[in-house]
């Protein structure tokens, strides 16, 4: 039994050093005269409308953008965790330069095999761990949560949002806080209703969860699903709404009154050509409407003024005099976290795991 | 807590219900002819993308109820070739069915993704939904009456009728049934066209009455709590009415309490809420396996494949 062990131990061994020692020498002769080859993980499928869809989108602006000094392919709906090391790894022996995991639960499968590979450049959507040969990337989404509050907080008539939300993790919570404080900038009297429940995908109940909602006097909404459920929900009760990730204008014509858009592509065009150029750093990018990383919808049907205080929001978180995490911020306790004239930092927005003062819902 | 509060909870409640209760009633029939099908979820879904793509095609939710019935009951009979006339194991079948319904559903709708339908109206005139018992009774879609109306023909057909008695038998003692005569792998596959048309419907229950797109994965997994459903109901047609409402409630219930802000909703997680069907599940299953008669009504020869000797 124990020969048996250490003989498949060692054949193991064997086989991982050469699997790992082969395309690495392809990779390296290659390298010099073919195009970069740029691989991409998908945790869905690329026609969700939504996350997936704005991943895949900002591929082909990437590739537009750099012709034919890369080449780049994709895998869809890879499940997180163990499954998505087999395609990571994959991607490294097919002679990748650069490769982009776009879900957060490839964080760790990410991690070895960029052990294995250190000539290899890896980027991590919305991870945190580190490596000489890996970096992280995410979008500031709350800058465009802060447009929508401003537009719910002035077309309340209850005082009352509602926001579906999915897991208490820090992307999630930092919305919801986004949402209210620059609701209450413009109505110092709205509150934020909160219903959690526990999944990204399940159109169904995403829109019970918003029957819910409005059922108790909430007539604003916004939600962080995957699906257009609540949104197509709200345009049948007449309730305002805004769309996540992409333009859901189509599934709400008339009550989607803007959406935010994730606009990866200006990222990984910089990633690509930094690679190209050998200037590549382990960095973390944290990317906002000013680089072009979130854009907003045409914020349509709405009273001119309200267009214009949306509008005005856009405006300062281009040119820097509008941050919606400026103190003072208390949270649920009355308890002051960000004091007065302090701006809350990157470290904390992308930790944060307690919910503002006027946010009615616990963390779960 | 409100009339129109108690209402609104009701009428999302009754919603959330009726699929649920269409795909049990379907695996019921099936179960009572001793045939386990796990392939609900994959039925669901090939239900669903057939209906919302008569919708989205034709313009006629009424159409697509009965395409996505057929749609579903075609899909079934991969099932039933494998399990009767090829004897192949039924849970592993069942489960390759839900492997397949979701990949075909999928395929199918990839054209149909981002796209709106026009779902179904309400079958009475909105001046009867104008009181708030008039409300409660009369402001649902057909699919819901329907589903009513599907109970009561299956509660009647199981226990009334010669061919409902037919039918059970098949389940309880196959080797008996063939003995005097009956046709077992005929009777199940009957019934297992009728489970996958029902799991159609209740497919279709989510584009046509629920959330009018399509979406991968639109079922979210309801399959299972069907199928866990007919073990809570022990068997019986009227009681999966009552446990497919209260099914529905748990998960409605919590959704309401979280946006009231209610203190004793933090009891229990919300993780905890949403496990909630399965342990009842679970608990009920305790109870009826430690009750005198053992079993609790499950058929005989659930399960179990049948091989007619010569």
């Amino acid at each position: 039994m124990i020969n048996l062990n250490r003989r498949r131990f060692v054949q193991a061994a064997a086989t991982t050093a050469i699997a790992a020692a082969l395309p690495l020498i392809h990779t390296r002769a290659a390298q010099a005269a073919d195009p970069l080859k740029i691989g991409y993980i998908y945790v869905g499928p690329v026609n969700d409308g939504g996350w997936n869809t704005a991943h895949e989108a900002a591929r082909q602006e990437m590739m537009k953008a750099l012709g034919d000094k890369v080449t780049s392919s994709y895998v869809e709906n890879v499940a997180e965790g163990p499954d998505s090391e087999r395609v990571i790894r994959d991607f490294a022996n097919q002679g990748c330069g650069l490769i982009f995991a776009t879900s957060v639960g490839y964080m760790d499968a990410l991690m070895k095999v960029a052990k294995d590979f250190p000539d290899i450049k890896f980027e991590m959507c919305t991870g945190f761990k580190h490596a000489p040969n890996v970096a992280n990337y995410n979008i500031r989404f709350h800058e465009g949560r802060s447009v929508i509050g401003t537009i719910a907080g002035m077309l309340t008539k209850t005082n009352v949002g509602g926001y579906l939300a999915t897991f208490p993790v820090p992307e999630v919570v930092s919305g919801i806080n986004s949402f209210q404080l620059a609701a209450q900038k413009v109505n110092p009297k709205f509150r934020t209703k909160v219903i959690w429940i526990n999944t990204w995908f399940d159109p169904a109940k995403e829109a019970d969860a918003a029957r819910a909602l409005i059922d108790q006097g909430c007539d604003v909404m916004t939600q962080h699903t995957d699906s257009p459920a609540a949104v197509q929900l709200c345009e049948t009760k007449g309730i305002p709404t805004f769309g996540q990730g992409a333009d859901q204008s189509k599934f709400a014509p008339t009550m989607c009154k803007t959406s935010t858009e994730d606009q990866w592509g200006p990222f990984y065009t910089t990633a690509a050509k930094d690679v190209l150029a050998g200037s590549w750093k382990a960095e973390d990018e944290y990317w906002g409407m000013k680089e072009g990383a979130i854009k907003m919808a045409p914020i349509t049907n709405v009273p001119d003024d309200v267009k214009a205080a949306g509008d005005k929001v856009i405006q300062g978180w281009m040119d820097g005099s509008y941050n919606v995490y400026a103190g003072p911020i208390k949270d649920q306790s009355g308890a002051v976290k960000v004091a007065e004239g302090k701006v809350m930092s990157d470290d904390e927005i992308l930790g944060l795991n307690w919910l503002v003062d006027g946010v009615d819902g616990k963390m779960s | 807590m409100n009339v129109d509060f108690l209402i609104a909870v009701i009428i999302t409640v009754v919603g959330a219900s009726t699929p649920i209760l269409f795909a049990a009633l379907g695996e019921l029939v099936t179960e009572k002819a001793g045939v386990l099908n796990l392939g609900v979820e994959g039925m669901m879904l090939v239900g669903a993308i057939a209906a919302f793509a008569t919708v989205d095609i034709t313009g006629n939710p009424w159409l697509a109820v009965v395409v996505a019935a057929a749609a579903g009951s075609a899909v079934s009979m991969i099932f039933a070739v494998l399990t009767l006339s090829l004897s192949a194991n039924q849970v592993a079948t069942g489960l390759a069915l839900t492997i397949f319904g979701t990949g075909l559903s999928t395929l199918v709708g990839k054209g149909f993704t981002g796209r709106i339908i026009k779902t179904f109206d309400t079958v009475f005139p909105q001046a009867l939904a104008a009181n708030p018992v008039g409300r409660v009774l009369f402001s649902y879609s057909p699919l819901v009456y329907f589903s009513f109306i599907m109970v009561a023909l299956v509660a009647w057909f199981l226990n009334r009728t010669r061919a409902g008695l037919i039918l059970r038998a098949v389940g309880e003692n196959d080797l008996s049934a063939h003995s005097i005569g009956y046709s077992v792998i005929g009777v199940r596959y009957a019934a297992i066209a009728f489970g996958g048309a029902m799991a159609g419907i209740g497919g279709a229950t989510f584009p046509l009455v629920l959330t009018p797109l399509w979406a991968e994965g639109l079922t979210g997994g309801r399959g299972w709590i069907a199928i866990a459903l007919v073990v809570f109901a022990g068997w019986r047609p009227v009681w999966l009415l009552g446990g497919a409402y209260f099914f529905g409630l748990l998960s409605t219930f919590e959704l309401y309490a979280k946006a009231s802000g209610a203190s004793w909703t933090s009891i229990l997680p919300s993780e905890g809420w949403a496990a909630l069907p399965y342990i009842a599940t679970i608990v009920v299953l305790a109870v009826i396996s430690a009750s005198k008669r053992g079993g609790g009504g499950a058929p005989a020869c659930l399960g179990r494949s049948f091989v007619p000797s010569a």
